[in-house]
């Protein structure tokens, strides 16, 4: 009993809840689902594996997400700067005599991870020295950015033919898909990086409780530079990946509402909108709640077109779930029902 | 009298005025969005032949007629602080049950009625959900939008042709108002939307109660008005005024499909602020919104007229007045407080 | 003192319009009211004062609505009433202007003067007998403001006023004016007097509160005085010395500390070392706005000096502005003899000047972080996010604090909202002694804490001092501030009064010039009796 409390006060507890009940729904289903093959060339292959691929540019992005909504943030420009620097470097490939070159494709992805880079900082200046609110802020570059990303491909759909660049989005290293292991390293470089240093301390300090933290000489303008500019150079990355997986950058729909679903899995591993605790392994739960969602569709038979209509569902369970208002119901009935314990009452003598 | 209080300069009294209702965080941004749009339209004048013409305006209704109708449910939602994401989607849902209930027959009225009760009732779903369980705005429209979406693609996959003679009268009828001059009944329906819009926000304590809201809902409570009723109604206007658009919507494409007007939430949002609301709430006019809506369509025609202009050009133009107005807006408050 | 006079003695003939016995609320961890009587007759001016946390504001919040009670019965004009919020509250004829104007800034003056009884044509609100009859209220006191502005678009005097001028159409009989005047001038203030004596003469009661003393012995007619939640009485206005009004709103403490004082006293310690000490700070002159009169200041190495002073007096904003918490707007600051120039809390740090926030709740502790992220913060904050306290010393900062501070807590990973208000104090204390500050500024360090935990913060901060540490300490307590200071600064009304050597002063020196001031202007020192 007291271990079922414990598990209920844990964060974690209703996300991985639901994907355990999502994956049984799956095995049920399809009684082969968690069973991963080796093909010929040593891929790894099954159901687990797609999920974890076709996740990675979402987990990607959902990672920046936590660290900015953290800070009280939001950044909805991701899915712009996803077609922004999918655009720059299929244009610098397109733009190379040689776009097999392993060097022209590292160029291509440098000037996109930059021109990104650049970007974050500017939503940084826009929240941090102007002081606009950050879903406002970001409003601007997402519906600018998907014109900058025109501008960049011309109008056109940019289709590259370059082996090292499709790489990135569908090769496989030591037999598992390249998408995962970015997005591994990018969720163990981001909890290397907020937890090793002191920048997740500060990071969730000032998302709780910002006037206190000014007091104790935290400087949070330099930390919402570094959360947006990370956020939108792992939008990015996510960005480069989607383009070589459909081996095309396309200005209007590469990366189109991944802030939605990038924002959901954080909000489905627990950190709250309003800022402060966040938990990246939360995000990574979300993150795979989603794309599992995606491929339950798929196996249970639903027409794939109604996908949508289950994010509406877990985003309205999570949403209730969490909020003051169910919380406060069930402590009500908690404290009704097994009560044994007499409310102590002080008397009032006079 | 604040015009009063002014340092005494040597402007004169009206010179006073002037700069005071340009820089008054209300009126501002409105009047640059006024003077902007005239600006455009003249320099649109000057630069190509047959612009400056009646036509090309009550064109630019006729084309955005929609648009208006759900920037006015935008704005009320905003001027409380709060967003709506699911316009674009519940635009998309409505042409659809359109579409398929034409299609099995219905009759038009009928059809038109439950489109407009199904998004009220969405609306007032998400407005629940928002007052009573705190979720946020941001999240609880998100969730309808994939709700909507979802239900689009469940009900019909692929693009249907409405071929009803109502639907196709109302497509091609044009109401001529002289000089060879006409709008749509779209048009019509619009303005008569933005009419209620006006004399609902200004002299209804409803309307006033939304301004109340998002300029201090706390401080609006403990002044006894009605915030927790009229914080959800917006929502129901939010949702009636995209059903609504989606039928002006079905008017003009004369179809339903369920990847139409992706990122309409976002159009009605940019015209919303352009329009001089502020998107933290507290402030704003529905005519100003229709009037950013119209700015939106300029620049579109302005693109069009120019040839060698690409069309993602808009989208540029329209982040960076955006841009312009955000930081205005943050200006003209902060030198309030 | 009168002792409180029995209601039979001065009862007007008129039954009181307000009465509330026997009043109780209980916040989690706080008995905020105590089974409190208060009571207001039609026409008078009814004064409640108390200190911070005294449950003033609750009181009133209790009367208007805004909390409901845990028991105890209110009665509006004989009849037994339960307010469901504020609306109804209103609808009764109880109507409040709160401290912070809860107005709104973004709708014009008439709105704010009208809004829910707003007048109607057409089924539409008739903007225009709006705007008539809203001048019309506005003229009755002397406001002439147009009533088509926006209301944020005037100085916060106006809009107290606009406040003042929707309660008035209210048609109260009950009117509360929560700090209508802190925001005032002289003539302002006098202005709201003619309006307040005029509403007296047409029979509503009118609850005041000020930190002003001076104002509170002009207007009203009576006072109850609050303490720790407690009603401490009822007094006519005319027979309450202003020493003993002070008195009874600060209270004599109920623990006694023996072993600290007697070590205090004993004369184990030196007194006054100011004369030969160096002065580690010296602010001249510094002043903000609104906040602070132009003050001078001087803390001596190793020296605690005590703010004596009401709340609203100006110890809270001085000790803020030596904190780099609020920016000056004239004077001087210098530490060790260098000019310095304080722009944030941050740059105060960099000085060895911590300042310990009197609202721990909103502005001290970070309640979700655990315990030892909170006591680490400041230092953390000042080596910047990449180099980083390694584990292992931060679990030794911890504990040490943990231990030496006796804070109780299950361990150094829990969140510190956890802990009991005491601890919670004693684990910003922790952060702020990390970093080993020159000069400690403690706002109010001890207040709504247990008194074990008083008594050792007391003890703490008297050992910091004997170890060469700068302390300046502000309480409401005067017994707590006479305890530990060497020197003792008294405030009143946002001045400096006087600049004591604490050199056998007693709280009767301090209520004194609390309630009255220094006759002369020049520093006072060794006012001992």
């Amino acid at each position: 009993m007291k271990y079922l409390g414990l598990a209920f006060s844990n964060r974690l507890f209703w996300p991985v809840v639901m994907l355990v009940a999502l994956l049984a729904v799956n095995v049920i289903a399809v009684p082969g689902f968690l069973a991963i093959t080796v093909n010929s060339e040593g891929h790894l292959f099954g159901s687990t594996i797609d999920i974890v691929r076709n996740g990675a540019p979402t987990l990607i992005i959902a990672v920046g997400m936590t660290l900015v909504i953290a800070t009280r943030g939001i950044d909805l420009s991701v899915g712009s700067i996803c077609a922004i620097s999918g655009a720059v470097a299929c244009s610098i490939i397109l733009g190379s005599p040689n776009p097999d070159d392993p060097g022209v494709v590292g160029v291509a992805v440098l000037a996109a991870l930059g021109l990104s880079l650049l970007l974050g900082v500017w939503n940084g200046f826009l929240v941090a020295v102007l002081g606009i609110q950050p879903i406002i802020a970001t409003l601007i570059l997402m519906t600018a950015g998907r014109g900058i990303a025109m501008l960049i491909t011309e109008g056109n759909i940019l289709t590259v033919e370059s082996a090292p660049f499709k790489f990135l989005g569908s090769g496989f290293l030591v037999g598992i898909p390249v998408a995962t292991i970015i997005g591994a390293v990018t969720i163990g470089f981001a909890a290397l990086l907020t937890r090793r240093t002191a920048l997740g301390l500060l990071i969730e300090s000032v998302g709780i409780n910002p006037e206190a933290s000014r007091q104790a000489g935290v400087r949070a303008r330099g930390l919402l530079f570094t959360v947006y500019a990370f956020c939108a150079v792992l939008a990015a990355i996510a960005g480069l990946i989607l383009t070589s997986n459909q081996t095309a950058a396309d200005a209007n729909n590469t990366g189109l509402f991944i802030e939605l679903d990038a924002i959901l899995a954080v909000v489905i591993g627990g950190t709250s909108l309003n800022g402060g605790r966040y938990s990246l392994a939360g995000t990574l739960v979300g993150a795979l709640i989603i794309q599992t969602l995606v491929t339950t569709v798929y196996t249970v038979g639903i027409p794939p077109i109604a996908t949508m209509v289950f994010k509406a569902a877990v985003v309205t369970a999570v949403c209730l779930l969490q909020s003051p208002t169910t919380a406060a119901a069930i402590g009500r009935w908690r404290r009704r029902s097994p009560a044994p314990q007499p409310v102590a009452k002080v008397a009032v003598s006079r | 009298m604040s015009v009063a209080l002014a340092p005494a300069t040597g402007l004169t009294r009206a010179g006073r005025r002037i700069v005071d209702v340009f820089t008054s965080p209300k009126s501002g941004p409105v009047l640059v969005t006024a003077v902007l749009f005239v600006l455009i339209f003249v320099a649109g004048g000057l630069r190509y032949r047959g612009f400056l013409s009646g036509q090309v305006f009550l064109n630019l209704l006729i084309d955005n007629s929609y648009l208006i109708v759900l920037a006015i449910g935008m704005s009320f939602v905003i001027i409380t602080g709060g967003i709506d994401l699911s316009v674009g989607a519940v635009v998309a849902l409505s042409t659809i049950i359109a579409a398929r209930l034409l299609q099995a027959g219905w009759d038009p009225t009928a059809v038109i009625a439950i489109i407009l009760l199904v998004t009220s009732t969405l609306g007032l779903l998400v407005g629940l959900m928002i007052h009573i369980f705190k979720v946020q705005p941001f999240i609880a429209t998100l969730a309808a939008m994939f709700l909507a979406r979802g239900l689009c693609y469940i009900i019909a996959k692929e693009s249907i042709s409405i071929e009803h003679p109502f639907f196709v009268a109302m497509a091609n009828l044009r109401i001529p108002l002289g000089g060879q001059m006409s709008v749509s009944p779209s048009v019509l329906i619009a303005l008569v939307v933005l009419a209620i819009g006006v004399w609902v926000l200004q002299y209804t304590r409803f309307g006033r109660t939304a301004y109340a809201i998002g300029g201090g809902e706390q401080s609006g409570m403990l002044m006894g008005l009605p915030t927790s009723r009229t914080k959800v109604l917006v929502y129901v206007i939010s949702g009636f005024c995209s059903g609504l658009a989606g039928v002006l919507y079905a008017f003009y494409t004369l179809s339903g499909y369920a990847l139409t007007a992706v990122g309409t939430e976002l159009d009605a949002i940019a015209a919303v602020v352009i329009g001089g609301t502020l998107l933290t709430g507290g402030y704003g006019f529905v005519l100003g919104s229709a009037l950013g809506v119209l700015v939106l369509g300029l620049i579109q025609t302005i693109i069009t007229f120019e040839g060698t202009l690409s069309s993602w050009w808009t989208k540029i133009f329209i982040g960076a007045l955006l841009l312009v107005f955000i930081i205005l807006q943050k200006v003209l408050t902060s030198r309030r407080t | 003192m009168p002792d409180s006079l029995s209601a039979a003695a001065q009862l007007p003939s008129v039954a009181p319009v307000v009465e509330m016995n026997d009043i109780s609320i209980t916040f989690p961890g706080v008995k905020a009211l105590d089974a409190v009587d208060f009571r207001m007759f039609p026409g008078e001016v009814h004064s409640l004062m108390g200190e911070n946390g005294a449950g003033k504001s609750t009181l009133i919040k209790a009367l208007t609505g805004v909390y409901s009670v845990d028991s105890g019965v209110i009665r509006l004009g004989g009849e037994q009433v339960t307010f469901a919020g504020p609306a109804q509250a209103q609808a009764a004829g109880i109507s409040t202007v709160y401290q912070e104007v809860n107005l709104l800034g973004n709708l014009t003056v008439a709105e704010n003067v009208m809004l829910g009884r707003e007048p109607r044509r057409f089924g539409g609100i008739d903007w225009r007998a709006m705007r008539r009859r809203a001048a019309e209220i506005l003229e009755g006191l002397s406001l002439d403001v147009d009533p088509n502005s926006l209301l944020n678009s005037h100085s916060l005097a106006v809009q107290q006023l606009v406040a003042i001028a929707r309660a008035i159409d209210i048609k109260a009989k009950v009117l509360i004016l929560d700090e209508p005047t802190s925001s005032l001038d002289l003539e302002e203030v006098a202005e709201l007097f003619r309006v307040i004596r005029s509403l007296k003469e047409s029979g509503v009661a009118i609850l005041f509160v000020s930190h002003f003393l001076d104002q509170v012995y002009e207007i009203s007619d009576r006072l109850t005085v609050l303490r720790n939640g407690q009603l401490v009485g009822e007094y006519l206005t005319p027979e309450l010395l202003r020493i003993d009004l002070v008195q009874a709103m600060i209270g004599k403490e109920l623990a006694t500390l023996d072993d600290l004082e007697n070590r205090v006293h004993s004369g184990d310690r030196e007194v006054a070392p100011t004369e030969g000490a160096k002065p580690y700070l010296v602010a001249s002159g510094i002043a903000r706005k609104g906040a602070i009169a132009p003050v001078d200041l001087v803390i001596g190495a190793g020296e605690v000096v005590g703010l004596a002073g009401l709340l609203g007096s100006g110890r809270t904003e001085v000790a803020r502005l030596i904190g780099g918490v609020d920016r000056t707007d004239a004077g001087q600051l210098e530490v060790s003899g260098h000019p310095i120039k304080l722009r944030t809390p941050r740059q105060a740090i960099k000085h060895h000047i911590a300042y310990s926030s009197e609202n721990r709740r909103a502005e001290g502790i970070v309640d979700e972080l655990s315990v030892r992220d909170n006591v680490i913060l400041a230092l953390q904050a000042d080596r910047g996010w990449f180099r980083p306290i390694p584990r292992k010393r931060q679990d030794e900062l911890a504990a040490s604090y943990i231990e030496a501070l006796n804070i109780k807590t299950p361990d150094a990973d829990t969140p510190v909202r956890n802990l009991s208000g005491g601890n919670q104090q004693k684990v910003l204390l922790a952060r702020w002694l990390a970093i080993a500050p020159r000069l400690l500024i403690l706002d109010e360090p001890t207040r709504g804490i247990d008194v074990g935990a008083k008594a050792e913060i007391q003890k703490l901060v008297y050992s910091l001092a004997e170890n060469g540490m700068s302390v300046l300490f502000i309480s409401a307590e005067l017994e707590e501030v006479l305890r530990l200071s060497n020197r003792i600064v008294v405030l009143r009304d946002r001045q400096k009064v006087a600049d004591l050597l604490n050199d056998g002063l007693g709280v009767d020196d301090l209520l004194a010039l609390i309630a009255e001031g220094a006759t002369e202007p020049e520093p006072v020192t060794g006012a001992a009796s």
